[in-house]
């Protein structure tokens, strides 16, 4: 693994690279790579702040004539923290103080940005290069406006804190200098920052937007309201495979509020029947009645009021029909390989212990708290919309190529989102809002109801795994993954995760069926429910084996080193190193009696992760006490915000693994509110310890990686503390399975 | 639609809402006091928890006419420039992820250490059980509850 350069690059701003990235959320999406900056003036992306006389340095970069600063912030928030990381990162490169720093939020401009997406913990990953760059760009330019005005070469010119100084000791603020600088040419190669130099990047920095979180200021997309805004709310078939047939709305036009009750799907339809786009995947093929009103609520009552009739176009899927399936699939012969190193039939036929194991996981809904909602006023001018969306490039082009409208005339503003998960990666929400608003002619909010927003999702499939493994000469010979899912199969990187490259005979195999059921991206999509499966199953292995679990995995690892095998993601030095830093810190054996641990390590979205958990019993039930977590994402930008995404990734997996249950009868989810929905809560919360690798590597991802190793390390603490191994999630559905009669741990 | 008469943020307010309206909607729609927040409707996540008369409770589920002559507290009322106690807190432990459950969490824990001011780990817990944080920053939650109680001892 080599160490990132951090030294002089060169920058060609005219090189626009394109790149299709399947890491992000598991979309077959091209994405642009993070467009470095585009420095010539801009005028049109910048917010108007009026109150200062700024100069657009560019798209990122406003400079007042007073010296204050305001970075545009690219990337949708979604929780994970790139309001404040991304300026932080331009910010050390501007060379300015953190405090002197206002942080907006851009608008989607694609002239100017590019991948203003979040998804699959890339943001940071690949804006990384061009934030640095676009920093470094406007303080170079700077620095030559100000050497150009004292008449000495810029060699001569030092920076700090947002003045520049010349070696007489005269010196010269930002704001004195950015008309002049902004003129400047651009230059082609700008120095970049040494890590040991950093002031910003690496240190503590809080929220951006904590003062309006903390006074309730409004900032997502539930807050936005505009003149003449109306509410709806969209009454949907209840079942997936039912088609809207006829509605009565006598009942919900007489509530009060209630200003019309329409029908919508044909530009959606119409959407459908072209040909397939990404975008499309999720749009129900069905009509929806969409009750249009003065407030919300009188829209929810509305729509609760309107009298609908519902038709078949497909099967009313039930969860144990669907199980059938799946293991149906996962006895047949159905496969679509992924990759196959070696023979592992040969490996098994030879093998003088076999290990084989089925492990089982439900839907999930995303249940991120604040509910689907988008703002559309839809005129003959223009398209503006507004709120929280993961993907607003793909929404917006969606949109226009759905009222067949030029998607320049589309101007989408990104809210502040309360919570993705991966569900704001699907635009529907923004299509409907806009289909109503071209209906209605008129601006209009669509709200979300809890129930509409679990009923209605793009869920984390249903998966089944089974893995075989022989073992010969006490060494593990042949590996062979199976995958049955319900309408799509992990992504192409993720066979080429560990254990590929450290067993010579492997293979990972899938399979799928088509199903009505929506489905997508969930936070860590694959590896959220993969980790679990395949760390416990090297704990059996190892159990089976009579061979230490981590020295196995050291092992496997040691093996792996040295390949030259350019598809294999993780590096097994890197992991070598999270494993040992785990245990030293987790007091991994040395634990006092009663606290049983459980281990984990893994990779994903390019980050490199070990787990520890530690159960006690109490009154007889294993309880997660605390969860020790050493991350290698190279450089932390900001290590306050980076230990809260470790911290909500831990209990997050935790969470889900425990709890999370969603399933269909006769098509219909059998949850639709938190009543009958468990999510994790602050009783059942654990400790959370958390270590950084420390090192000058390029950032990776960190809003999904220490999610996948928490239900493993829960898993193998609970069969350390029980004895019990589990195969199936939700591991509390059935409480009794871990009654123990154990006395409870004092102390 | 009925006419209500309400006390908001110590201010006296009439709002013209059906009679059925929940209480969050009112101040969402009609007062404009949108950091209550819409989580479930069903009184199951406390994102639009508010105070009344003092107490913690579930605007989502709250009726208008259940609340007439009664003292309500938003997000927005909790103090003039966000200096309560706990929302110094909340900032100086850097509680939020996403951000969306917080004015309800916030609403909870200062209701909850008025009653309670010195309170135990495990008493902070269960009060705030009934919170529910999807980006899962209970640690955070937990950690800047114990330091509001702190710094209002």
């Amino acid at each position: 693994m080599s160490i990132t350069e951090n030294k002089t690059t060169a920058f060609n701003r005219r090189s626009f690279l394109k790149t299709s990235s399947l890491a992000s959320g598991g979309l077959l999406i091209g994405f642009n790579l993070f467009q470095a900056c585009k420095p010539e003036v801009v005028k049109e992306a910048a917010v108007d702040l009026a109150k200062l006389d700024y100069k657009d340095f560019n798209a990122f970069i406003k400079i007042a004539k007073n010296g204050a600063v305001t970075i545009f912030s690219p990337n949708p928030e979604i929780g994970q923290g790139v309001k404040t990381s991304m300026p932080m990162i331009i910010a050390e490169e501007l060379e300015v103080p953190w405090e002197m720093v206002h942080v907006e939020q851009g608008i989607l401009d694609t002239e100017h940005y590019t991948r203003q997406v979040a998804g699959g913990s890339q943001s940071i990953r690949h804006g990384w290069d061009a934030l640095r760059q676009t920093g470094a760009t406007a303080r170079q330019m700077l620095v030559n406006a100000a050497a150009a005005r004292w008449g000495v070469d810029p060699s001569e010119c030092t920076v700090k804190d947002g003045v520049v100084s010349n070696t007489k000791g005269e010196t010269l603020g930002y704001g004195d200098l950015v008309e002049e600088a902004a003129q400047l040419e651009v230059p082609e190669e700008v120095a970049l920052k040494e890590p040991k130099d950093y002031t910003i990047i690496g240190t503590d920095r809080v929220n951006v937007d904590i003062d309006g979180i903390v006074t309730g200021k409004p900032m997502f997309g539930l807050d936005y309201k505009a003149e003449g805004m109306v509410y709806a709310s969209v009454l949907r078939p209840p079942a997936f495979g039912q088609k809207l047939d006829t509605f009565d709305a006598t009942e919900a036009k007489a509530v009060p509020g209630v200003i019309d009750v329409i029908r919508i799907g044909e530009k959606a339809n119409a959407l459908l029947n072209q040909e397939a786009k990404n975008w499309t995947a999720i749009l129900s093929n069905s009509d929806k009645v969409v009750v249009v009103a003065k407030d919300t609520w009188s829209a929810i009552k509305g729509k609760n009021a309107v009298k609908a009739t519902w038709i078949s176009d497909s099967p009313l899927e039930s969860t144990e029909m669907q199980d059938e399936k799946l293991m149906g699939l996962l006895n047949g012969k159905a496969f679509m390989n992924l990759r196959k190193d070696g023979d592992v039939e040969k490996a098994f036929a030879q093998a003088d212990k076999i290990l084989e194991r089925t492990y089982e996981s439900p839907f999930l809904p995303h249940n991120c708290m604040e509910p689907m909602n988008f703002f559309a006023n839809v005129t003959a001018e223009r398209i503006h919309l507004v709120g929280p969306v993961q993907t607003p490039e793909f929404a917006a082009m969606g949109v226009a190529d759905m009222l067949g409208r030029d998607v320049k005339q589309v101007h989408l503003e990104m809210t502040r989102m309360g919570g993705g998960f991966g569900r704001r990666l699907y635009g529907d929400f923004v299509f409907e809002a806009a289909e109503i608003s071209n209906a209605l002619q008129k601006p209009v909010k669509v709200v979300s109801t809890r129930e509409d927003d679990m009923t209605t999702g793009v869920y984390r499939p249903a998966i089944k795994y089974r893995i075989k493994a022989s073992v010969k000469d006490g060494a593990i010979t042949g590996y062979h993954l199976k995958e049955a899912a319900i309408n799509s199969n992990m992504y192409g990187l993720i066979p080429n995760f560990f254990p590929a490259g450290a067993i010579e005979n492997y293979q990972v195999d899938v399979a799928n069926y088509r199903s009505n059921i929506t489905t997508g991206a969930w936070r860590a999509p694959y590896t959220n429910f993969l980790a679990y499966a395949e760390q416990s199953f090297f704990d059996e292995l190892a159990e089976m084996m009579e061979v230490d679990k981590i020295q196995m995995r050291l092992d496997l690892l040691e093996k792996a080193k040295g390949h030259n095998d350019e598809r294999i993601q993780y590096s097994p030095e890197r992991m070598q190193e999270v494993i040992k830093t785990a245990v030293a810190k987790s007091g991994w054996g040395k634990q006092p009696e009663g606290v049983y641990q459980g281990f984990v390590s893994y990779y994903c979205h390019n980050s490199h992760v070990a787990e520890v958990a530690n159960v006690q019993i109490e009154d007889g039930m294993p309880v997660v006490k605390k969860v020790t977590c050493v991350v290698d994402c190279g450089i932390v930008v900001n290590p306050l915000g980076a230990k809260n995404q470790v911290e909500g990734g831990v209990i997050d997996g935790i969470g889900h693994s425990m709890y999370g249950n969603f399933g269909f009868e006769d098509g219909m989810p059998t949850a639709m509110n938190y009543d009958r929905y468990r999510l994790i809560r602050m009783k059942e919360v654990p400790e959370v310890e958390t270590h950084f690798i420390q090192n000058e590597l390029s950032p990776t991802g960190l809003g999904e990686p220490t999610l996948p190793p928490a239900g493993g390390a829960v898993a193998n603490a609970l069969k350390a503390a029980t004895g019990k191994r589990i195969y199936k999630q939700p591991f509390m559905e059935d409480p009794a399975f871990w009654k123990t009669t154990e006395k409870p741990i004092l102390g | 639609m009925p006419t209500y008469q309400l006390k908001v943020n110590g201010k006296e307010t009439t709002v013209e809402a059906s009679d059925d309206s929940p209480v969050l909607w009112v101040l969402r729609d009609h007062l404009n006091l949108v950091g209550t927040k819409f989580g479930c409707g069903i009184a199951q996540c406390g994102a639009c928890t508010i105070h009344l008369d003092g107490s913690a409770v579930r605007s989502c589920s709250l009726t208008m006419a259940s609340v007439e002559g009664k003292s309500i507290t938003t997000i927005e009322g909790l103090s003039d420039d966000g200096s309560h106690p706990v929302q110094e807190a909340w900032k100086e432990v850097d509680v939020p992820q996403c951000g969306y459950c917080q004015a309800g969490q916030i609403m909870t824990a200062s209701a909850f250490l008025e009653q309670n001011p010195n309170p135990s780990s495990e008493e902070i817990k269960t009060a705030m059980h009934g919170n529910i944080c999807r980006c899962a920053s209970y640690t955070r939650i937990h950690k800047a509850v114990a330091k509001a109680a702190k710094n209002m001892a």
